[in-house]
């Protein structure tokens, strides 16, 4: 799963007066990073927490889709050529329960398998994909609806790899999520 | 939006680099992702933010910030808070605790931190289980819940823990759920700017031994009215609530413990003068 | 026990020690009227101890003020009472046993109000009779305790003066009220002439600086004396009083008291205020500390310092909560679960509680750990005259990390065991506090070598602790020793220099410090003893158990114990010591 080609695009610094166009651009693109470090986190979360399982097999899959979203933020950075990371919008900002990138943790489970963690990357690259659409479809500046179209056509791109991936893992048993031993006690 | 050049905090520098035991899928990962937010979102420094715990799945919080934490004894976490917070108020001072931590062998300490209002925001993780000795009905468990412990259900009647709040004196009650972490940082952020004693019970499914709370994430909804500051009002609202509306419900004004304490600076020495009877004449 | 008199003459003949009772119903002021006593000892140079015993009522029971007023500090009471004076005698008799008489006791009683009990008769005292009731109405507003207080006063000897000025002091406001209080006094002390016997005590000995205090207001000003400026606490007797001057002392100085809903509460307050860099202490009984000793476990493994007081009284259970007893020093040496070392220190008089108590702050703040100081009702709440209270040996300070430290470990496993500790507020070194076990950084582990190397290291605070000389009392010489603690030190003290007076030479070690244990020490305090007489007050032995766990005693060990909350009197150690002397 690779990420289009970067952007070219203004390597201009930030200047202290700004037109309105460009801080709607601006902010834009600082919204559009910290969605993706989000989902940097969030994947390496769930890696975490699949290596805690002793679920390698996820748990990589995992550490590699935060590897490519963190590509993405990169590149994002690199475009804006910020001299430092911009102040973001709240991390909560969102009108969805959290970032569109963001997977939500309540679809995690110990035994789960490569294509689960699929399930859940796919179920994101959709959101992405919704979230710039609708950007798109409203009422913004011509820069920021490119930039918006842009992204949007990468996520359904991100869409179409993820579904090829799911393609060439195996479909999980009926019974994958069976541990014949109770839970522990741990405290 | 600018560039700007001081360096803001972000939620991932209020999590340690120590790794959640949690089972995967639980609702205390969002939890603490929501507090970590909450706290961005209020440019706390780290260290300047206790996390006081007991004992429970939810009370591994402390040591997963990067923040001051505390980790003590099952049941107390609302009194060491309140030591620590009375001691030094400078400090932000959040309580983790979960519906048997806090509502059973910690149910008292819950009555009078209430009432004593200290300025804390007590984050209760509730999933109606003892999740860490394997499944036991806790205060909020539904009667019928059967288990090994009570096969038959305990047929005791569920702890209500926000109309509790109330009676007891709280002065900010939320209901939060973990599978909104965002509207969760959101409510978090207003409970710790919030005066006294603000209480946050935080819905929060155990996917192990309550797999069918999943269902939660369906029964949940706004709550449909503005919170109030009457707590007569707040009453009504919540006996009759059903457990699922999120949100704030209310709103006190009460001055939270401590507010008006005087210190003075002098010397234990000078004391002793009431003692010296023969100057003292 | 012909040997023994209550009241030691001096060579000219005139006692050096007088004790006396002044009971009666609620409502008499017995109370009122013994604190006045206290104070025109104290006014007039003398030294004194007054303790208290009451009915079951909280308010208008039968009460008694025992006091005992000497040329010389005494930490405890006599054999004897000389005088029991009783405004009226309506269910007195329970206090028989604590108010012993002997013949040559007297009784003061008001015809009016009936007879004595026969168990004061018996003892063969000889009975006087004072209408203080009727004596009082000579005065417009006069009250039969300002009569009584008169007639004490005057068979004691203590100068009119010094008892104008004690009851001025009482009677601040001054006007009918005061001038009512002193005519009746001086009625009182009319009365005592004319009963032409006297206890007139030997001249005092005046000295500087000597102060009025409890053992409970003692040890709250040891506390802040020591850095305390954290409490919270339950109220329970008989610790209460020590809460009570706590509670606006401590805000003058800059600290917090807070009224917690239990004991739970309160040890967990005082962790959490700990932790926050503010050194914390509670005070509580036995039941309280019973209920503690959880969460002293973590303050031992979070190795967090805090001093619990334990003001003991009569155990188990509710016991009787107003009367003393030694019986909390196995739960304070071997209450808490797992393997958790910590110190135990007691006060060895009603004004070694201030610097006893200063020193466990001490000690806590120093080695980061918990400490319980072992008072008990006896020395919290008698009120006594003494010289100025000593002050605790300096130790060093809490030993802090600093900001930003590089590789910061809360838990590093130092040279003596005591490690950096991070204050909520310093940057860059955050950490979480755990009663779980854990690795040096504080992370929680189950591995065998972290849990060894971490009680190594809590252990090891407390082996390398150099408690110097102020680990125990050492007085005396000979082959005898009495090793004790607490409030059964001051009849100790006294039945050893009986014993000496009587050509008998004794030792006593009174230990201060009892846990952690001090071996070499006491091995060096007994060094040439074949003789050890362990005294307490408890029924089991407790302390002789402690040492024959923890020491080798030389030559032959008796016990000398009981349990509470009757007070061991010098004449029966004493006893015990000549007996043994002639075996």
């Amino acid at each position: 799963m690779t990420k289009a080609a970067p952007r070219r695009k203004p390597a201009r610094k930030v200047a202290a007066r700004k037109a309105p166009e460009q801080d709607a651009y601006a902010d834009f693109m600082a919204r559009a990073y910290a969605m993706e470090l989000e989902a940097v986190e969030r994947y390496a979360q769930f890696a975490e927490q699949m290596e805690t399982f002793n679920n390698r097999e996820v748990a990589d899959l995992f550490r590699k889709l935060s590897h490519v979203e963190s590509l993405h933020a990169k590149r994002i950075l690199e475009e804006m050529n910020w001299p430092s990371l911009p102040a973001l919008p709240p991390a909560f900002a969102w009108e969805s329960d959290e970032a569109p990138e963001t997977a939500p943790f309540d679809d995690m489970h110990y035994l789960m398998k490569p294509f689960h963690a699929l399930e859940i990357a796919l179920e994101c690259e959709k959101r992405a994909v919704r979230y710039f659409e609708s950007i798109s479809k409203a009422r913004v500046p011509e820069r920021v609806l490119a930039a918006a179209r842009e992204m949007a056509e990468e996520e359904r791109e991100h869409v179409r790899l993820i579904e090829a991936w799911m393609e060439r893992v195996p479909k999980p048993a009926a019974d994958w999520d069976r541990d014949p031993d109770p839970p522990a006690i741990t405290e | 939006m600018n560039a700007p050049d001081t360096v803001a905090l972000v939620p991932k520098d209020f999590k340690s680099d120590y790794k959640p035991v949690w089972c995967p899928g639980c609702g205390d990962y969002s939890v603490l992702s929501s507090i970590t937010k909450a706290l961005a979102a209020l440019q706390l420094r780290p260290e300047n933010v206790a996390v006081v715990s007991g004992i429970g799945c939810s009370s591994r919080i402390p040591a997963y910030t990067n923040c001051y934490g505390f980790h003590g004894v099952h049941g107390r976490s609302l009194a060491a808070a309140t030591g620590l917070k009375a001691a030094r108020p400078d400090l932000t001072v959040l309580v983790a605790s979960g519906d048997g931590d806090g509502y059973s062998i910690g149910g008292n300490h819950f009555l009078h931190a209430c009432r004593r209002n200290v300025d804390l925001t007590y984050i209760v993780m509730d999933n109606h289980v003892y999740g860490m000795t394997k499944g036991q009905p806790s205060p909020t468990t539904e009667p019928a819940w059967p288990s090994k412990l009570s096969p038959e259900g305990t047929g005791l009647r569920e702890f209500h823990p926000l109309v509790i709040a109330l009676a007891a004196g709280a002065n900010f009650i939320a209901r939060a759920f973990s599978g909104d972490p965002n509207g969760t940082a959101a409510l978090l952020t207003e409970a710790i700017r919030y005066p006294g004693f603000s209480f946050v019970e935080i819905l929060s499914p155990c996917v192990t031994f309550r797999p069918e709370q999943r269902a939660w994430k369906e029964a949940v909804r706004p709550t449909p009215v503005e919170p109030t500051d009457d707590p007569a009002r707040a009453a009504r609202r919540l006996i009759t609530d059903d457990g699922f509306n999120i949100g704030v419900l209310y709103r006190g004004t009460r001055t939270p413990f401590g507010a008006t304490a005087r210190r003075g600076n002098a010397a234990p020495e000078s004391l002793d003068a009431a003692f010296r009877f023969q100057e003292a004449s | 026990m012909a040997s023994i008199q209550a009241t030691r003459a001096t060579a000219t003949g005139a006692p050096t020690s007088v004790s006396v009772a002044l009971a009666g119903s609620g409502g008499a002021g017995v109370m009122t009227a013994g604190n006045m006593l206290l104070e025109a000892a104290a006014q007039a140079g003398y030294y004194g101890l007054m303790t208290r015993t009451s009915g079951p009522q909280i308010r208008g029971g039968e009460a008694a003020a025992m006091l005992r007023i000497s040329t010389v500090a005494n930490d405890g009471q006599d054999d004897r009472f000389q005088v029991l004076a009783a405004v009226d005698w309506q269910n007195v008799g329970r206090f028989a046993a604590e108010i012993p008489l002997d013949a040559s006791s007297l009784i003061l009683g008001d015809p009016d109000q009936g007879a004595p009990p026969e168990v004061f008769l018996k003892t063969g005292a000889q009975r006087f009779e004072v209408p203080f009731k009727r004596l009082a109405k000579q005065v417009s507003g006069g009250w039969p305790n300002m009569v009584a207080l008169g007639v004490l006063a005057g068979l004691c000897g203590l100068p009119e003066d010094a008892l104008e000025r004690a009851v001025s002091r009482a009677n601040r406001k001054g006007g009918e009220a005061l001038a009512a209080s002193l005519a009746a006094m001086r009625l009182g002390l009319e009365q005592a002439r004319a009963l032409g016997v006297a206890f007139t005590l030997a001249p005092p000995q005046p000295g500087p600086g000597r102060w009025l205090i409890t053992g409970n207001e003692a040890a709250g000003a040891g506390a802040l004396r020591g850095g305390v400026r954290f409490v919270a606490a339950y109220p329970i007797t008989p610790a209460t009083e020590l809460l009570e001057w706590l509670a606006p002392a401590i805000g003058k100085v800059g600290g917090t008291l807070v009224q917690a809903e239990d004991e739970l509460a309160s040890i967990n307050m005082i962790l959490g205020a700990s932790y926050g860099g503010v050194p914390s202490l509670t005070a509580t009984s036995g039941p309280g500390l019973a209920l503690m000793m959880e969460s002293l476990g973590l303050g031992v493994a979070a190795e967090i310092p805090i001093v619990v007081v334990d003001v003991m009284r009569t155990g188990p259970s509710t016991g009787i909560a107003t009367k003393s007893e030694q019986s909390d020093l196995n739960i304070a040496l071997h209450g808490m679960h797992g393997d958790a070392p910590h110190v135990v220190v007691a006060p060895n008089s009603l004004a070694d509680c201030l610097a006893a108590t200063q020193w466990a702050v001490g000690i806590a703040e120093s080695l980061q750990v918990p400490a319980i100081v072992l008072t008990d009702q006896y020395l919290g709440q008698a009120r006594g005259v003494v010289d100025e209270p000593a002050r605790a040996p300096d130790l060093p300070a809490r030993h802090r990390a600093e900001t930003g430290q590089p590789d910061y470990r809360r838990y590093a496993l130092t040279e003596d065991g005591v490690s950096a500790m991070a204050i909520p507020g310093m940057a860059g070194i955050t950490y979480t506090a755990d009663g779980l076990e854990h690795g040096e950084s504080g992370r929680p582990s189950s591995q065998a070598s972290d849990h060894a190397a971490q009680m190594d290291k809590r252990a090891r605070k407390l082996a390398g602790f150099d408690p110097g000389a102020y680990w125990a009392s050492v007085e005396g010489e000979g082959d005898t020793a009495i090793v004790t603690f607490g409030s059964c030190t001051g009849p100790a003290r006294e039945a050893l220099a009986r014993a000496q007076a009587g050509g008998l030479n004794a030792r006593l070690v009174s230990l201060r410090l009892l846990s952690p244990a001090q071996p070499e020490r006491l091995a060096q305090a007994l060094e040439g003893v074949s003789r050890v007489l362990v005294l307490e007050q408890n029924h089991s032995g407790q302390l002789l158990r402690h040492l024959r766990a923890e020491y080798d005693l030389p030559g032959e060990v008796r016990s000398l114990r009981r349990a509470g909350p009757l007070p061991f009197h010098p004449g029966e150690i004493h006893d015990t010591l000549l007996q043994w002397s002639r075996a």
